[in-house]
């Protein structure tokens, strides 16, 4: 596929790989942000590709993974009520929460759909007046702006019977925690690309200035990311820091305004409670005002519902960059993608279920038409 | 989950304010959401992630990274590690 091969390239990743071996002088801990390059690096095996003074540490950026227990288990009370079809993106099927997952309910007799996109939530929600259809709008920043269009839509359309379960995250909080701890490692970050594409880079430009570090906005494929890795250890040697943008074939300063200005209208922030991380202020989105007749937690009554994190699972520490799947103890025996304990298990841009499922791939391996259309 | 895939434009419809596109990714159509993406055009190449894009890819800049990168050459090959 063109813009995708090319980028995948066996020859041009080793000669990356080769010019950081040639260019290092010092060790190195750098921090990629986003679960889709997690995936790719694991799958591609580009960390092996790597010498060893440079650490890649996994981040936060699956929002799979950090999406609450809480907000599993009001999914799973909204779907399972019997006027309810749920629409969910497929891979929040799996995810457990403390009554089990959306799968269970299913096959209990749930009306629960897999969407590719939240318009064919809203396009069943047309076709079935009868139901209450209800779409499960997770993601981060690169999410936000379709889910966001399709509750517009709804609103402007007048369909009644469709609403959201909103539950979004944004990235640079989850950064901004990460730099703050005290037990942080993490000395550079490869930017997350898609996020970038629709927020642009001013809020990372403000990250780097405060916390004075690297930020390298990076793409997914094995070249890009052996690229941005390139670029962040010649920032770190050169002491400079700021952000610079491998990923410059879909990535602008501004960003996409449109989309933004469609989030800005549609979703206000709030605070979050991270899975495996805490609360942490100001780092999510949730409905607008005007667009409160379309919260599905304000009208099947679920928003009570708390729940607490089980504490047998080091998945926190995997998403702050502190550990690595492989330090866990129940890594591979009692979790596995099949049964997981945690929430880095589940999704397959999880740290613990991209190293399970995608050890020791050849560069070359190409995806299959549905993952790539996922 | 963030994924997003690079195709190409082959149909618009400007239904507003939704407009839709009918995008090829590498022999495989779908109907893709171009509201955010104002002045796409058919034979753009536009990243796609849920349904819809999310920007025009930057085709001059695609193709300069891949003959940049190309010309990268494996130093322990020519025998120098
Ligand atoms: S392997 Fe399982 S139990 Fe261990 S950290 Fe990962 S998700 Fe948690």
């Amino acid at each position: 596929m063109k813009y995708v091969d090319e980028y995948r390239s066996e020859k041009t990743a080793r000669g990356l790989a080769a010019a950081i071996r040639s260019e290092l002088r010092a060790p190195w801990v750098i921090m990629e942000v986003c679960g889709g390059q997690t995936h790719s690096i694991v799958r591609y095996g580009v960390d092996e590709l790597l010498p060893p003074g440079v650490e890649l540490v996994h981040g936060p950026g699956c929002p799979v993974c950090v999406t609450p227990l809480e907000t599993i288990d009001r999914a799973h009370a909204i779907a399972r009520r019997p006027e309810v079809t749920f629409c969910s993106y497929g891979d929040m099927l799996r995810v457990p929460g403390s009554r089990g997952d959306l799968l269970s309910a299913k096959a209990a007799g749930a009306d629960v759909r897999v969407v590719y996109s939240p318009l064919d939530a809203l396009e069943l929600a047309t076709r079935l007046p009868e139901r209450q259809v209800v779409f499960f709008a997770i993601g981060f920043e690169t999410t936000a702006p379709a889910n966001a269009a399709a509750i517009e839509e709804a609103q402007r359309r007048g369909v009644e019977n469709f609403s959201a379960l909103v539950s979004h995250v944004l990235v640079p909080p989850a950064i901004s925690a990460i730099l703050e701890a005290a037990d942080n490692r993490v000395q550079a970050f490869l930017g997350p690309g898609h996020v970038c594409t629709v927020m642009g880079t001013l809020e990372y430009e403000a990250i780097a200035a405060r916390f004075a570090v690297p930020i390298v906005v990076t793409g997914f494929e094995p070249v890009d990311l052996l690229e941005g890795l390139l670029m962040t250890v010649r920032m770190l040697q050169a002491g400079r820091n700021g952000v610079e943008i491998q990923y410059r074939r879909a990535v602008q300063r501004e960003g996409n305004p449109r989309a933004r200005e469609l989030c800005a209208r549609v979703f206000e922030l709030c605070d979050r409670k991270w899975r495996g991380i805490g609360q942490l202020p100001q780092s999510g989105l949730t409905l607008a005002r005007e667009y409160r007749d379309f919260d599905a937690a304000h009208r099947f009554e679920v928003a009570h519902i708390e729940t607490q994190e089980p504490a047998d699972c080091i998945a926190g520490r995997v998403l702050r960059g502190l550990a690595k799947p492989t330090d866990c103890a129940a890594f591979g025996k009692r979790c596995t993608p099949q049964s997981p304990l945690g929430a880095t298990m589940v999704s397959s841009e999880g740290a613990c279920a991209a190293y399970y499922e995608h050890r020791l791939l050849p560069l070359t391996q190409t995806r299959s038409e549905a993952e790539v259309l996922r | 989950m963030c994924l997003g895939i690079p195709g190409r434009v082959i149909e618009l419809s400007d239904s507003e304010p939704l407009a839709m596109a009918v995008v090829d990714f590498g022999g495989v159509r779908r109907r893709v959401c171009v509201a955010h993406v104002p002045d796409t055009r058919v034979g753009d190449w536009v990243i796609v992630h849920v349904g819809f894009a999310l920007t025009k890819l930057n085709e001059v800049e695609a193709d300069r990274v891949i003959s940049l990168l190309n010309e990268l050459t494996e130093p322990e090959r020519a025998g120098t590690s």
